[in-house]
């Protein structure tokens, strides 16, 4: 049913995989983690309205593995890189965990082709006593449960037989995410003195019961990032947008539309 | 062959109760379980019975690296050699190893490895280990540049023990605009440098090629991966590199326990022989394979058998596999010229001590392996050895 | 008073051409001047002295921290304290200093004190310095960052050695999710800490502060500025901190010969003394030991002004006279040092006995005559042989 169209594309020398579905204003979606887990319904959701980006990033899924990628920082100009080959102008940022923490590196560095920035369960800062939970550390099967509220979510992902590839996919992704984040802990020490170059509306969306970036981060960068606002999303944990899909959408687009007024 | 006694130097007190409590001995035990005035007695034991084996007639000792744990109260190896360094007189000090990649300074440690060359006038030989997982969780170090740290380390320490310093080390992980080692090593290149492995493919190749050619060491495993993995080293060095690895560049490293008989070694040493494997050792499987620190196909490998190293080892199973040496002097000494007739290893290294096995045990099993196991392995060499037969290796 | 053998372990065999080619013996010195099997001798040699100065009656002995120099064979004074932790039994080893903040991860050093001191039950004392400039350039470490680091090292170290692990470290140089040290130190809370440090007011200041009351060891400097500089950490506890700092805070380093005569001391001494001080010792006039950032410029100000006077072409007989040296029979040894100790009033005395190129002989009687006539009378010293402290008169100083 996924009416989006996929494909690897050429981004200076570097293969990045690319859904891309829908028509309207162009929307990227930066995933977490764990990676993309195909054209989901809020994707499809957000499609009606937008031209809907969700690539992999270099390194993740079906994505090249580049060289050249040794941090964050480098992800982010990439990034840059992508937004002015695709042209791309007033793009919608969305970032989910580890790519809501892209999606500020990105935005401190350039805001011009965005128009706003929305954050989901963003990674990237830290306070002090309030550590991101160890996902490198958690047995994977426990992570997975502590990511939901509803266990059922988790069910589904924990009783899946994997293919060999997706196998490989998900080792890679893992093996990426710590290439970036592993030290320190999944945030970036001068992110937040840079935070407040984010000129463009931002929209601050957390699950409520988040386990592993505690909802504290979510006041933390409503207090931080000027002008912004804090969504909670009800009973769900660090994916709202899987596990609350119509609540998330109607949380995306509520703040999007009243910025379009 | 040469013999070295090889001491993992554990908190042999520790409460085991509160131990259960725990997923492991590693990274997040607590240190309110380290008692220092416990830990004073055992380090200071724990030495004796090196400085006793180097009495004894072994022909090195040998010391390694663990951090923030119980298994191995040696986050730094060099301080127990430099404490052994003028207290031994012959014997090789050998540190089995030392993990200069965890370090964003290499140096640090190429330093203090010279010095204690020069305090030994040459009796040292250095290990280059990357350090097992746990080890990138306690020391922050990134596992995913763990290999490629690890060979840049490598050349970094071997240039700055080797050539005229100054000069500027223009790497990718390591920049420095000054090298230049004061003291330099004792030993002309430098002391000889080891691998000791759990058996990586990268690490056998890396070690056989033909301009290091170093000392592989296979850390306890069972006898058959003990021969896989040394066979592999001769198979790399024959078909890869075209050389015939020397029986010199072959080690192997076990807890060996004798007794007066078969039925008391295995009586005395089951309970601390367990406890070794079973609370010391055994480590959560994210935290013994953190992401990257293994390539994919190495990762899936073991991933693979998951569920066989989630503890619970036994007595009789450790023995059965060979991961264990156990019994009457006759049956060790036999059990080793056997296996040193099928893989003819020119070292081997023995963990005389292991878990909460106690002082007086510890002492007479080192005197034991002395007199009774030493003066028949030493003289074996490849005169014993039935020699090296590729297809076999290959087929395996 | 509590007496200490400082060890700096030079490498007196150094071949002195080298000094038509190259103008320090620190950092570009290249190391083919450096023959292992002469190092081999000397190290033996110099653990020999410090083992037979604990021998002789010394409280403690000590080294310290020193990279890619002839000045002092001594990248890592861990190495030396460890060989030294069971060859000694009552006496005080003291690693003066080591330079945490030089490394990307302090705990390794936190780690090997830590086993040092429960090797040998409680005897180590931890000094905590910043490492001289020159170190900046050999470790490629950024001295602009220098002074914070060091301050960040510290909290992380004695937090780690004090704190149940594991917890979380979230500092501005420094971050580690898991800080869990095994071993913990023997010593409760920790190794004594002691400052070692040519006279900056950052780390007087920082060292007399109540929560720390740091030792504050002054390098060997002459004696008009070891008395300023001591009394400026009794004048900051009394101004800055409103109490008065016990002796028992107060340290000096200081080379000292002592031979059977004064004449006979003099004489002995002259070649190898004025080598310490013409050749091995950093040269402040040389940019690289005072990189950029790694002091205020106040301090480096005040420095250079003390300091001037210590550069090259210095005689025996200036150095004994300015008191950066104390020489002579073993009656002019002790009173002088009871002399200073009246000045000054210092508890601890770190005696380096062997400088530059003093032979072994040499340095072995030093010691024998430094032990049977001179150690036994400063241990006898305590408060009351003090003159005591004015504030007044420390501030019109």
């Amino acid at each position: 049913m996924a009416d989006c169209t996929e494909s690897k594309i050429d981004i200076r020398g570097t293969g990045m995989y690319l859904r891309r579905g829908g028509s309207g204003e162009p929307m990227l979606f930066l995933h977490g983690a764990s990676g993309v887990a195909g054209w989901i319904p809020t994707f499809q959701a957000l499609s009606e309205t937008h031209d809907l980006m969700v690539p992999d990033h270099p390194t993740y899924g079906l994505s090249d593995e580049p060289e050249w990628l040794d941090g964050m920082e480098d992800l982010a100009m990439f990034y840059l890189d992508f937004l002015d080959q695709m042209n791309l102008e007033g793009v919608h940022l969305v970032g989910n965990s580890l790519g809501g923490w892209l999606a500020m590196e990105i935005a401190v560095r350039n805001c011009t082709r965005l128009k706003s920035l929305t954050l989901v369960g963003a990674a990237g800062i830290r306070i002090a006593g309030k550590p991101i939970a160890d996902i490198f550390m958690m047995d994977p099967d426990d992570l997975v449960r502590e990511i939901f509220v509803d266990q059922s979510y988790a069910d589904n992902i924990l009783n899946m037989e994997l293919t060999e590839e997706q196998l490989d996919i998900q080792i890679r992704n893992r093996v990426a995410t710590a290439r970036l984040g592993w030290q320190p802990r999944l945030f970036n020490p001068n992110l937040r003195k840079w935070l407040h170059r984010i000129t463009v509306p931002t929209h601050v969306i957390w699950g409520d019961t988040d386990k592993i970036v505690d909802p504290a981060y979510a006041a933390e960068f409503g207090k931080i990032i000027a002008g912004s606002e804090v969504t909670m999303i009800e009973k769900a944990g660090h994916l709202p947008h899987i596990e609350q899909s119509e609540p998330f959408v109607e949380a995306v687009s509520g703040f999007l539309q009243s910025k379009a007024a | 062959m040469k013999a070295f006694m090889f001491h993992l130097m554990p908190y042999a007190s520790l409460d085991m109760s509160e131990r259960d409590k725990h997923p492991s001995a590693w990274i997040t035990l607590p240190n309110s379980l380290y008692d220092p005035k416990i830990g004073h007695e055992l380090y200071n034991r724990y030495l004796d019975e090196l400085e006793l084996a180097a009495e004894v007639g072994f022909d090195g000792v040998a010391v390694n690296e663990h951090h923030q744990n119980a298994y191995g109260l040696m986050p730094s190896p060099v301080v127990m050699a430099s404490s052994l360094a003028r207290r031994t007189e012959k014997c090789k000090l050998a540190i089995l190893g030392n993990a200069f990649a965890l370090r964003e300074h290499p140096l640090t440690l190429a330093e203090e490895h010279a010095m204690i060359d020069c305090i030994t006038a040459g009796r040292l030989i250095t290990g280059f280990v990357r350090g097992i997982g746990a080890e990138f969780y306690s020391l922050a170090a990134n596992p995913t540049l763990s290999h490629e740290r690890h060979m840049e380390a490598h050349d970094l320490v071997v240039r700055a023990w080797t050539e005229t310093g100054p000069f500027a080390f223009e790497g990718k992980h390591y920049h420095f605009e000054y090298v230049n080692l004061w003291p330099r090593p004792y030993q002309d290149p430098h002391p000889p440098i080891w691998c000791p492995s759990l058996g990586s493919t990268e690490t056998i190749e890396w070690a056989a090629h033909p301009d290091r050619k170093y000392v592989y060491a296979q850390n306890y495993s069972p006898f058959t991966n003990v021969c896989k993995f040394l066979d592999q080293y001769r198979e790399v060095a024959a078909s890869q590199y075209g050389y015939d690895a020397s029986s010199d560049q072959i080690g192997w490293t076990a807890p060996v326990y004798i007794a007066d008989t078969d039925e008391q070694a295995v009586e005395e040493a089951t309970e601390h022989m367990e406890a070794l494997f079973n609370k010391f050792l055994y480590l959560p499987f994210e935290q013994l394979f953190p992401p990257g620190y293994m390539s994919m196909q190495s990762y899936k490998r073991v991933a693979a058998h998951k569920r066989n190293i989630t503890g619970g080892a036994k007595m009789e199973t450790l023995m059965e596999n060979g991961v264990v040496l156990v019994g009457s002097p006759e049956t060790v000494r036999k059990k080793l010229i056997e296996c040193h007739q099928v893989l003819g290893f020119g070292t081997f290294v023995a963990l005389l001590h292991f878990g909460t096995l106690p002082a007086d045990k510890t002492e007479r099993n080192i005197r034991l392996f002395a007199e009774e196991v030493l003066p028949a392995i030493q003289p074996l060499s490849d005169n014993e050895y039935r020699g090296f037969e590729p297809a076999q290796a290959a087929a395996e | 008073m509590k007496v200490f053998a400082f060890h700096l372990m030079p490498y007196g065999a150094l071949d002195m051409s080298y000094a038509e080619e190259h103008n320090s013996v620190w950092l570009k010195l290249p190391n083919s001047y450096f023959d292992p099997k002469i190092g081999h001798e000397l190290y033996n040699r110099y653990l020999d002295e410090l083992e037979l100065a604990a021998e002789v009656g010394f409280d403690g002995i000590s080294v310290n921290e020193h990279h890619q120099n002839a000045y002092g064979l001594m990248p890592s004074p861990v190495v030396m304290a460890a060989a030294l932790a069971r060859n000694t039994e009552k006496c005080k080893i003291a690693i003066l200093g080591n330079a945490f903040a030089l490394r990307e991860h302090p705990l390794t050093l936190a780690e090997e004190h830590a086993m040092i001191d429960n090797i040998t039950g409680g005897r180590l004392i931890t000094g905590m310095v910043r490492g001289v400039g020159c170190e900046y350039f050999s470790m490629g470490v950024n001295p602009a960052y220098s002074l914070e680091r060091h301050i960040e090292a510290h909290d992380l170290v004695v937090r780690a050695w004090t704190e149940t692990g594991p917890f979380a470290f979230e500092g501005k140089h420094y971050h580690f999710e898991y800080v869990n040290m095994w071993p913990r130190p023997y010593q409760d809370p920790h190794p004594p800490i002691w400052c070692p440090s040519q006279g900056s007011t950052e780390t007087i200041e920082w060292a007399a502060h109540p929560d720390r009351k740091y030792v504050y060891l002054q390098a060997y400097s002459a004696f008009e500025s070891v008395l300023r500089y001591l009394n400026m950490y009794r004048s900051v506890a009394e101004q800055n901190y409103g109490y008065t700092a016990s002796s028992g805070q107060i340290a000096w380093s200081v080379p000292v010969y002592c031979a059977e005569t004064d004449e006979q001391a003099m004489e002995e001494v002259r070649p190898h003394i004025e080598s310490l001080f013409n050749t091995f010792l950093p040269k402040i006039s040389q940019s690289m030991f005072v990189p950029p950032g790694y002091m205020t410029a106040s301090s480096m100000k005040k420095i250079f002004a003390h300091k001037a006077t210590l550069r090259g072409g210095q005689k025996v007989e200036d150095l004994m006279q300015r008191g950066v040296i104390v020489v002579g029979s073993p009656d002019t040894v002790r009173d002088t040092l009871i002399e200073r100790h009246r000045q000054a009033g210092f508890e601890h005395v770190l005696i380096m006995p062997q400088f530059g190129t003093l032979p072994a002989d040499l340095t072995e009687k030093n010691l024998r005559l430094l032990g049977a006539e001179v150690v036994p009378a400063l241990q006898a010293l305590d408060e009351n042989h003090y003159a005591g402290f004015e504030l007044s008169a420390a501030a019109a100083e």
